[in-house]
């Protein structure tokens, strides 16, 4: 790791200087009351003052819907397109928050843990992350939670935090990061000393993981589960907005003329999810998605693979209709189930 | 908000409901759905400004129908809800207890008279961003709606909240969920964003009780319920009839008069 200092002016020309053809910038920017990550087009429209975007930057990893293969007949000839042959476009994802960086590393772990995802992979390899440490948060917050900290450089190729006085603290991070600074080395000062922790936001810790997974192995009966799910509507927009989810559905689409094999994404809130041909469905309430929901981030997947399925960003107690509070839940569940 | 509390406990202790739907204290400023089916908990429910999300998605919901008699605390968009709802033969005014409440005051609304005079003076009220909305779309041209359209529905992702949020979609079987044949294609790529939306708001056209839920409850802000609102006004317009406001009304879209308009026949 390297450090450096940035200026705030010097940061926007950063932005313009490597948004060069053949490569996109994504930025936070505003759109109605909220913040998305989107193409820049103008480094004035570069949102700096917000909490969270309301979409993750999974879709830069795992986009919501992907061509895997595609064919199409022309005259007696069968075309035959294979999308992993067509490497994606170099990307610099910048404004991400340290949760965000995290969760594309948990989920480029997540594609790679056995057969390596050449979707994911690709785009990962594409992609430069330049995140900015967070001096905000709000209730629904919960990264110190999850193993994680307003300040934490996992995932990120340069973490920058804001050190007052129209400052950044930069730390490069990776070879990509160090190959990014290189490449405008002029914008760069030296590092001066700041205390890190001082500038961050504070997010209070209010359980552990491991503490959730020990509760959560004997909560499958629980009647915690019914409770909290009885006004949930069972869309998917938590698992949409969520930059862990990574259930996908594989889809054939077009006609036999020509058509498209393409992975979607899914959420196991969706009744369809797990229903049968013969029509059982194994989770028929919604209280039974619920709890796979939880279960499968806090107990299943980090059992498994040694990877916890959240990065405490809120973004699904944000994005409820419901207001289905997944922080408030964990809290109770620390609380009230039974350990084994 | 005792008005409340108290008639909430008087239903519960007669046995005349088993449930009270409300809104209670939700995370930070936000209210929520809450089922209230005990006394002592009567007073968690919350009356104010901030109850918008429309409840009637709830009443067929089989969770909460299992618990048997349901009263629902009722804003002027529930209550409409509920008429339609009648209206298409889901639902019977005996079937729930519809508690609406004017200036402190709780009663109840006891036949389909009731409910329709209640939504006769309770009239359709946007708020104000949405009201825009509909003045800046209607005076668009075509292209430029189209347009609109485009970029608005390129950002869906399929979540399926405007669905989910809507008491009037309560299809048991959806026809983005048919796939033999596929009608809607799964993918939220351009084509199957338009699909969806499309084939939703022409089944809503007619029925739409413009409540706003689907807009409230888009993840990515995308007003969607200004398609199915001007699919309703389109048939409000051309036949006449305001969803939500008649018990016994025969859709518009799927019932014939003599007197109705043929003008869409070349």
């Amino acid at each position: 790791m390297t450090s450096y200092s940035l200026t705030h002016e010097n940061l926007l020309k950063l932005i313009v200087a490597i948004a060069v053809p053949g490569r996109e910038v994504y930025a936070p920017q505003r759109r109605g009351e909220k913040t998305f990550f989107a193409p820049v087009a103008d480094v004035k429209a570069i949102g700096f003052d917000y909490v969270k975007t309301a979409e993750s930057p999974k879709d830069l990893l795992f986009p919501k819907y992907q061509k895997l293969i595609s064919f199409e007949y022309k005259g007696a000839e069968l075309e035959v397109n294979d999308h992993a042959e067509t490497p994606p476009p170099e990307r610099v994802l910048f404004g991400s928050h340290p949760c965000d960086a995290v969760a594309l590393q948990r989920l480029t772990d997540f594609f790679s843990r056995d057969i390596a995802d050449t979707f994911v992979a690709q785009r990962r390899d594409a992609l430069t992350v330049i995140s900015m440490s967070c001096t905000k948060a709000d209730a629904d917050c919960f990264c110190t939670s999850t193993g994680s900290s307003p300040g934490d450089t996992t995932g990120s190729d340069i973490l920058l935090t804001p050190s007052g006085e129209g400052r950044y603290y930069v730390e490069s991070l990776t070879e990509k990061g160090e190959a990014l600074v290189a490449s405008q080395r002029s914008l760069f000062g030296p590092s001066a000393p700041i205390d890190k922790e001082a500038c961050l936001s504070k997010v209070e810790k209010k359980f552990s993981p491991e503490e959730i997974a020990q509760k959560l192995a004997g909560a499958f009966g629980d009647q915690i589960w019914n409770d909290a799910s009885l006004r949930c509507i069972g869309c998917g927009a938590c698992a949409f907005v969520c930059p862990m989810c990574s259930c996908f559905d594989i889809q054939d689409e077009g006609s036999y003329k020509k058509g498209a094999r393409v992975r979607c994404w899914d959420s196991c809130g969706f009744s369809l999810f797990t229903q049968h041909t013969s029509g059982h469905n194994p989770r028929p309430a919604q209280s039974d998605r619920w709890r796979q929901r939880v279960m499968h981030k806090f107990s299943y997947q980090p059992q498994q693979y040694e990877l916890l399925g959240c990065v405490g960003c809120g973004r699904c107690s944000r994005a409820c209709p419901a207001d289905m509070n997944l922080k408030e839940q964990l809290i109770d569940i620390a609380a009230k189930v039974n350990p084994v | 908000m005792q008005a409340l509390h108290q008639k909430a406990q008087e239903l519960l202790e007669s046995g005349r409901a088993k449930v009270i739907i409300g809104y209670g204290s939700g995370s930070g400023e936000k209210v929520r759905p809450v089922f209230v089916r005990n006394i002592a908990d009567a007073p968690k429910l919350v009356w104010d400004q901030r109850c918008r999300q429309n409840l009637a998605v709830y009443l067929a919901k089989p969770e909460i129908k299992k618990m048997g008699m349901p009263a629902i605390v009722a804003t002027p968009v529930v209550v409409r809800s509920i008429v339609q709802l009648i209206a298409e033969r889901q639902l019977k005014c005996f079937e729930l207890i519809t508690l609406v409440i004017e200036n402190a005051v709780v009663s109840e609304l006891t036949d389909n008279a009731a409910l329709e005079a209640y939504v006769a003076n309770h009239p359709v009220v946007f708020p104000p961003p949405v009201k825009k909305e509909i003045e800046t779309l209607a005076a668009m041209s075509v292209e430029e709606r189209f347009k609109f359209w485009q970029d608005e529905l390129s950002r869906c992702f399929k979540c399926y909240a405007c669905r989910s949020s809507c008491p009037l979609c309560y299809c048991e079987r959806c026809i983005t969920e048919c796939n033999q044949p596929q009608w809607v294609d799964v993918a939220p790529h351009a084509l199957g964003n338009f699909e969806w939306h499309i084939n939703r708001a022409m089944h809503m056209a007619g029925r739409c009780v413009q409540c706003g839920s689907c807009n409230i409850a888009c993840p990515v802000g995308i007003p969607i319920a200004l398609l199915t609102i001007e699919a309703t006004r389109f048939v409000e317009r051309e036949f006449g009839q305001h969803a939500g406001t008649q018990c016994n009304s025969p859709a518009a879209l799927s019932s014939f008069r003599v007197e109705d308009k043929e003008t869409f026949i070349l």
